[in-house]
């Protein structure tokens, strides 16, 4: 009886049309962002805040150690949903620009290319500058080199092809997987659980003034992302398509290439690489919107936040009882037997 | 006639071989014109320099009296639109979504399709008589489908010059000539420039005004099917035993294949 739900959901959109299933989607989403945002919010020990508790903490004055413990979770919900929307929109991106199911950040090495400029950041401190601006920076240096060397390989012979795309991003994440292990491996203890937080991800750590750099960044990178949606559907015919139609194909993909990494660096510099959410977000919204990028973008970017934050929040409960769970192994065990799920069952109309 | 599309000495190499050169060839505004060739002649490259998806190595291509090598490629998208020989598509988008798509040059980042946008789409979409399957899944169609919802989308750019790249290619007989049917009326009530490269030899005969035909890098004969595809020029260019003859039924020409003259061209 389980299964059949998701089916018949499914099976009752292909029944309305895309714009009102948009319609659909965003007011489901508006809803879901409410409940997330409570639930997130809510976590307290091993119980729950009422909602009217949680107001009062946030709005009523109140200043004891509920509304302490509230606004430090106030912290994690805004990240995550700063953090969620940029790995989802930059999944969809890929995805794109790579005609490729599988392209996300996390399969094509990026966040563990941001993990190694991390864990290098956190065992060689650099002198003079703090860690707190080393960390971001290595991880955004390391995120482009590891996306620049999988570009280049999969370009070898011509074309960018598809195959070697995957094969050269699998190739690279494990390479630099091991470094990240070994660095783990030979790191002094005190350096060692900074390195494992970060490669497992969590919204913990993060304080306010580091946001005024991320939040930014993610911004202003996901809007610059958007300006390119329609030229983004040309280039999902393939390039020559794009050309033909006017679109500056190597310009556009080489733009929103370091853009999406510039954005993917900010996000996973303090919070950690968190993985599924680029590549199972925006593959949920093509399925039930259809591919055209002016719904999927935005869409996905509050579907990513939204989906963070229950990540965030299951991890929390889970934590509460069993000492920890961290959001990375949350996200991939919520979001691998989704993914499989819709592989199954709805591949050709994806388109793949 | 009105030349619209200028061709002048284009040159173009790749890897150091030279893959045409000295071509010079001037379209007149609504004339069809075939490119024809054996395989692997260089005329796809061509019409690709025709557009500027290549940039050739020497001469110019000027359309309406304007060097596109000066124009950006969203002024090129706006006057040339291509129907391209490979057309899988992998992404569920609708017929309509697809033909909007050739609004493209036209449009700002953020707008959405104004009225006339969506006049020239319906208007392109009902010419093509693809409304039909307006809401279905491009990578559902059959490759006829697939090329008509191509060709709405390269109207829907209104161009002056129509490129199309081996658009009888992976198509049923029967679709073949609804497709150039389609086309050559397009060609006559919108006045669009149509190029076709193909080496359809029946095809190009019946349906293009002018034939171009393509030999050893260069342009070898050009003109009227009946002047340029003489029995000599086709077994040079061809290696095959044929002639145009006018056909009884129609009494336009149509070409007779005898058969090949055998390995080495004799």
């Amino acid at each position: 009886m389980r299964a059949v739900w998701p089916s018949l959901f499914i099976g009752g959109c292909a029944l309305l049309s895309r714009k009102s299933k948009v319609l659909l989607s965003v007011i489901v989403l508006a809803l879901l962002l409410v409940v997330s945002v409570y639930l997130d919010l809510s976590v307290y020990g091993h119980s729950m805040l009422s909602p009217s508790e949680v107001w009062n903490a946030l709005f009523g004055g109140d200043t004891g150690g509920v509304s302490y413990i509230v606004n430090r979770s106030l912290r994690r919900v805004v990240i995550g949903l700063f953090v969620g929307a940029a790995l989802a929109v930059s999944g969809a991106v890929m995805q794109a620009i790579f005609r490729n199911p599988l392209a996300s950040p996390y399969l094509l090495g990026l966040s563990s290319g941001a993990s190694l400029g991390a864990a290098i950041a956190i065992l060689f401190s650099v002198p003079f500058i703090p860690l707190g601006l080393a960390q971001p920076v290595l991880a955004f240096i390391f995120c482009l080199l590891t996306m620049f060397i999988v570009y280049t390989i999969s370009k070898i012979g011509g074309d960018v092809r598809t195959e070697t795309l995957i094969l050269a991003g699998v190739a690279i994440s494990s390479l630099i997987s091991a470094i990240v292990s070994f660095l783990t491996y030979i790191a002094p203890s005190e350096k060692m659980g900074d390195i494992v937080f970060w490669t497992m991800g969590s919204l913990s750590k993060i304080e306010w003034n580091e946001m005024i750099f991320v939040v930014p960044v993610i911004v202003i990178g996901i809007a610059l992302m958007m300006t390119q949606m329609k030229n983004l559907n040309a280039m999902m015919l393939g390039d020559a398509h794009a050309m033909d139609l006017g679109v500056d194909v190597r310009r556009v993909r080489l733009f929103l290439l370091v853009v999406s990494s510039l954005v993917i660096a900010a996000a996973v510099a303090f919070v950690g690489a968190i993985g599924f959410v680029g590549l199972v977000i925006p593959h949920i919204f093509r399925l039930l919107l259809g591919p055209d990028n002016r719904y999927i973008m935005p869409i996905s970017a509050f579907g990513g936040g939204v989906f963070i934050l229950l990540c965030d929040f299951i991890s929390r409960l889970f934590a509460s009882y069993a000492g920890v769970l961290p959001i990375g192994v949350v996200t991939s065990i919520i979001g691998a037997p989704f993914f499989i799920y819709l592989l199954c069952r709805k591949r050709s109309e994806v388109g793949w | 006639m009105v030349s619209v599309l200028d061709i002048d000495s284009l040159k173009f190499s790749y890897a150091g071989h030279d893959v045409f050169e000295d071509i010079s060839l001037s379209v007149g505004r609504g004339e069809v014109i075939g490119i024809l060739g054996p395989n692997g002649c260089g005329k796809t490259t061509l019409l690709k320099n025709l557009n500027r998806n290549l940039k050739p190595h020497g001469g110019c291509v000027m359309v309406e009296s304007d060097d596109i090598a000066d124009m950006t490629k969203k002024e090129i998208a706006q006057k040339v639109a291509v129907v391209p020989q490979t057309n899988e598509i992998r992404f569920a988008f609708t017929a309509r979504e697809i033909v909007a798509m050739g609004r493209l040059p036209f449009q700002e980042s953020f707008r959405g399709e104004s009225s006339d946008d969506l006049r020239i789409i319906d208007d392109a979409m009902v010419r093509t008589d693809v409304m039909k399957f307006a809401d279905r899944h491009i990578n559902t169609m059959s490759g006829g489908e697939r090329q008509r919802v191509i060709i709405a989308r390269a109207i829907a750019q209104t161009p002056q010059i129509l490129l199309m790249d081996e658009p009888t290619l992976h198509l049923d007989i029967s679709m073949q000539f609804e497709v150039l049917d389609l086309v050559h009326r397009l060609a006559k009530e919108k006045s669009i420039t149509v190029v076709i490269v193909s080496h359809d030899l029946p095809m190009v005969v019946r349906y293009c005004d002018r034939v171009v035909l393509m030999h050893d890098k260069r342009i070898y004969a050009m003109g009227k099917p009946r002047d340029v595809l003489t029995p000599e020029n086709m077994r040079v260019v061809f290696n095959i035993d044929a002639e145009l003859e006018d056909d009884p039924r129609t009494g336009n020409p149509t070409v007779r294949l005898y058969g090949s003259c055998g390995i080495g061209g004799q």
